[in-house]
């Protein structure tokens, strides 16, 4: 099953390769992993979707948390919380007929335009994995130059919060 | 005080209370070294390679339970410490290695000797730190310390650059007492529920085992796992790596447990309805193939290391805290309880593992004019009267040990059970003689593994450190001549050590005692000559049977009930069949 944690990690060299490491030397999946510093500089915020058994997920935080780098940890997938991911599509655009169709299906997605140039446009787009896909799906293939994903992140609804 | 990044190092370990540090010089650290000469705190031991080293600090912290120390230059210095790191990780072993590195400036320049210390030994520690600054120094160092030796213990190399260490550049210092960690804060204390629950199920059995292992070692918890034994009058196993922790001469006590374990134990484990692990790890040599493990039993795991829990057996009663808080916690409610033992179903599970027991799963044959390898252990037993410190390597010599040399204390028995790293056995021994100057130490170990870190004899003389080198030559890689002949059809492919030196020769060379022993006759009396020479390293080399198997044995992929019996085992079982003695 498809499971999303998110990690708090002190923001010190060598504690990304510490998690991807484990993950790698123990053979578990990473789907995705997102990390950026949090507004305390001395800690960073990951989130790693990942995938397997329950007993494998079980390891895979179990492992994770004994990382001395990492702060606090929390599997979401059970919770409630909310899942975003971002991405940039490049795409042909050519006369005005695929131009104005590429916008109105931007528009259906919210997406925007971000950059323009005579044959091409560039797109962002927010949302959850599988919109994601359909937008790239609607766009149809021959027409996508490149797509860019940040990979998911993930926070807690409600009150509940991961910090320290 | 004002002191240099070199002086602080120093100055950090005689604060630590560290005695001992074994090290070995090159260009990345001869500032340190340089600052080494002026004082007389910190003993430096001048190790023959690194391996060494790290082995050796690693037998100093088996034995006394305080962490081994080693320092070593950059690039080959730290590779050469890898094998010893890996192996103290294995075992949970507190180790801090340091190992010099390249100016801060030039790192990532691939300079002269430059390796990535901290990357490539990233996955067989329990942390690493880069020293980026030196106002961090001291506190790194403490924080190494307290990393590595709280919760389930393990190496942590510190990697200081060698500008840091530079002579010139002094710093105000102050031991840092205390440190916390807000990423890192290990649990002792089981949970009370948990433990509640326990104790129910514990009473509650029919065919209890207990199967306890290293960790009840690292946590000085002998005495509390006794007391829980006592208490329940069931049936104790321990492994490998917890040998020593209860008696090993106790009737409570069934064996070791596994692949080489007694028939008893692994019977027991087969067909126990709770089993509660403590410190131990459920490793691969105990579960065998893990679908056919202990099929009956509910179980109870005590360990300090969440991750440790239902890893590979599922836990159904899982208590995450230190042996020893859970332990007394366990004999608190024993104490109090009002349900005991249930003592008739115990007499029938007792006549059980009797029976079992009966089939004397240990025996070997005696033969005339060749020397058996289990009967050097045993002499070794007899001679040192159970009170020797025995370090060992990896093989056959080392589960003939585990077998025959009875354990009554902790820490008594030092080898790389994880790992299984040949090479071991005589740096281990030199940290433990440094440890223990006036107890004997001895080092079980065979012509192949001896090799691998033969240069330490160098150390010994330079130190003088007697062990006595107890060397069970039978002219085979004999482990793994004994899988050749059992899953390929003795087809011996590259297992016979040929052109072997004259040991005696190498050992007189080295400057130490060198006896060869070839008949059984002689065994006892070189045995005992060797260990009245109270001053000297003595090597033994002692020629035992060629193709002498480990018996009992249990092969991949089989179950405990499934063990692999020598042929005079079979004899055994099958006579008492015949007087229908078995159950
Ligand atoms: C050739 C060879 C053959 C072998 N054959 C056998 C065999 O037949 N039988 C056998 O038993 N082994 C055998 N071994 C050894 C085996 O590979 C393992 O090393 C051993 O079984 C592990 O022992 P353990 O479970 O006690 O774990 P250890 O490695 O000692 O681990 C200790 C456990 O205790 C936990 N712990 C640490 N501190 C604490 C604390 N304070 N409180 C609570 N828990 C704590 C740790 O988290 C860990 O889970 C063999 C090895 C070799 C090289
Ligand atoms: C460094 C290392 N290399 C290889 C092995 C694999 N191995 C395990 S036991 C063994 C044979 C050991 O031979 P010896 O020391 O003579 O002991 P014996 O089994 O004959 O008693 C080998 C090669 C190992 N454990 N460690
Ligand atoms: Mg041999």
């Amino acid at each position: 099953m498809r499971h999303i944690v998110s990690l708090l990690v002190e923001n010190e060299a060598g504690a990304l390769s510490r998690i991807a490491g484990l993950f790698s030397a123990r053979g578990y999946n990473i789907e995705s992993l997102t990390v950026a510093t949090t507004e305390d500089r001395t800690l960073s915020r990951m989130t790693i979707i990942t995938n397997g058994s329950e007993r494998i997920i079980e390891q895979i935080t179990k492992q994770l948390n004994k990382l001395v780098d990492v702060v606090k940890l929390q599997d979401f997938t059970e919770g409630n919380f909310i899942e975003r991911e971002m991405m940039f599509v490049k795409v042909k655009a050519q006369g005005d007929g695929p131009r104005a169709e590429v916008k109105r299906l931007s528009d259906i997605f919210r997406a925007r335009i971000i950059d323009v140039t005579d044959t091409t446009f560039c797109i962002e787009l927010t949302g959850s994995g599988e919109k994601l896909d359909a937008y790239i799906k609607a766009m149809h293939e021959n027409n996508v130059i490149e797509v860019v994903r940040s990979g998911s992140m993930g926070i807690l609804r409600g009150e509940k919060s991961l910090t320290i | 005080m004002e002191l240099s990044g070199s002086e602080i190092i120093i100055q950090f370990l005689k604060d630590e209370g560290v005695k001992y540090l074994f090290g070995y010089p090159g260009g990345a650290v001869l500032h340190i070294y340089d600052a080494l000469q002026n004082q007389d705190d910190v003993i430096h031991i001048l190790v023959r390679h690194e391996q060494g080293a790290t082995h050796a600090a690693d037998g100093y912290a088996r034995a006394t339970g305080k962490p081994g120390v080693c320092l070593v230059t950059s690039g080959p210095g730290a590779t050469n410490a890898v094998t010893g790191i890996a192996t103290a990780y294995m075992d949970s072993i507190p180790l801090i290695v340091i190992t010099g590195q390249v100016p801060s400036h030039a790192i990532g320049s691939d300079a002269f000797q430059e390796v990535d210390a901290v990357g490539i030994t990233r996955p067989c520690v329990k942390h690493n730190f880069l020293v980026k600054d030196i106002n961090k120094l001291a506190e790194t160092m403490k924080k190494a310390f307290y990393v590595a030796t709280t919760g389930r213990p393990g190496p942590v190399v510190i990697d200081i650059p060698k500008d840091i260490t530079a002579p010139h550049i002094k710093i105000p210092y102050v031991y840092p007492k205390q440190i916390s960690m807000r990423s890192y804060n290990p649990n002792l204390k089981g949970h009370p529920k948990q433990i509640k629950r326990a104790v129910e199920l514990l009473l509650s059995a029919k065919r209890p085992i207990i199967y306890s292992g290293g960790g009840v070692i690292i946590d000085e918890a002998s005495d509390q796992l006794r007391q829980f034994v006592r208490k329940l009058g069931y049936p104790i196993t321990q492994t490998l790596m917890g040998l020593g922790a209860f008696p090993g001469t106790d009737p409570q006590f069934i064996g070791m447990l596994g692949m080489h374990g007694t028939y008893e134990s692994n019977m027991a484990m087969h067909e126990c309805d709770v089993l509660i692990a403590i410190g131990a790890r459920f490793d691969d040599r105990i579960t065998g193939v893990t679908s056919k493990f202990c099929p009956h039993a509910q179980v109870i795991h005590i360990d300090i290391d969440p991750a440790s829990i239902s890893k590979t057996i599922k836990a159904d009663i899982p208590i995450v805290g230190g042996v020893k808080q859970v332990l007394t916690e366990m004999i608190k409610i024993l104490g109090n309880a009002r349900q005991s033992p249930d003592k008739a179903a115990l007499d029938i599970w007792w006549k059980k593992i009797k029976s079992w027991q009966d089939q004397k799963s240990y025996a070997y044959e005696q033969t005339d004019g060749v020397i058996q390898p289990q009967a050097v252990i045993e002499e070794l037993y007899k001679v040192t009267k159970g009170n020797a410190y025995i370090t060992s390597d990896v093989g056959q010599h080392q589960m003939y040990a585990a077998q025959f040399y009875h354990f009554d204390k902790p820490r008594r028995w030092i080898n790389s059970g994880g790992l299984g790293t040949m090479g071991f056995g005589l740096p281990a021994a030199m940290g433990v003689k440094l440890a223990f100057p006036k107890k004997d130490v001895a080092c079980v170990t065979g012509e192949g593994s001896i090799q691998m870190c033969i240069q330490e004899l160098s150390t010994c003389l330079q130190y003088n450190l007697p062990i006595k080198i107890i060397n069970l030559n039978n002219r085979y890689l004999g482990m793994v001549r004994q899988w050749q002949e059992f899953f390929y059809e003795k087809r011996y492919s590259h297992v016979y050590m040929d052109s072997l030196p004259d040991f005696v020769k190498l050992a007189e060379a080295y400057g130490h005692v060198g006896i060869k022993v070839e008949d059984p006759k002689d065994l006892h009396d070189a045995m005992k000559e060797a260990f009245a020479l109270k001053d000297r390293t003595v090597f033994l080399d002692i020629i035992t049977d060629q193709e002498a198997n480990v018996y009992p044995m249990i092969s991949a992929g089989k179950a405990h009930n499934e063990m692999e019996l020598s042929p005079l085992q079979q004899e055994i079982q099958a006579s008492l069949r015949a007087k229908g003695e078995t159950v």
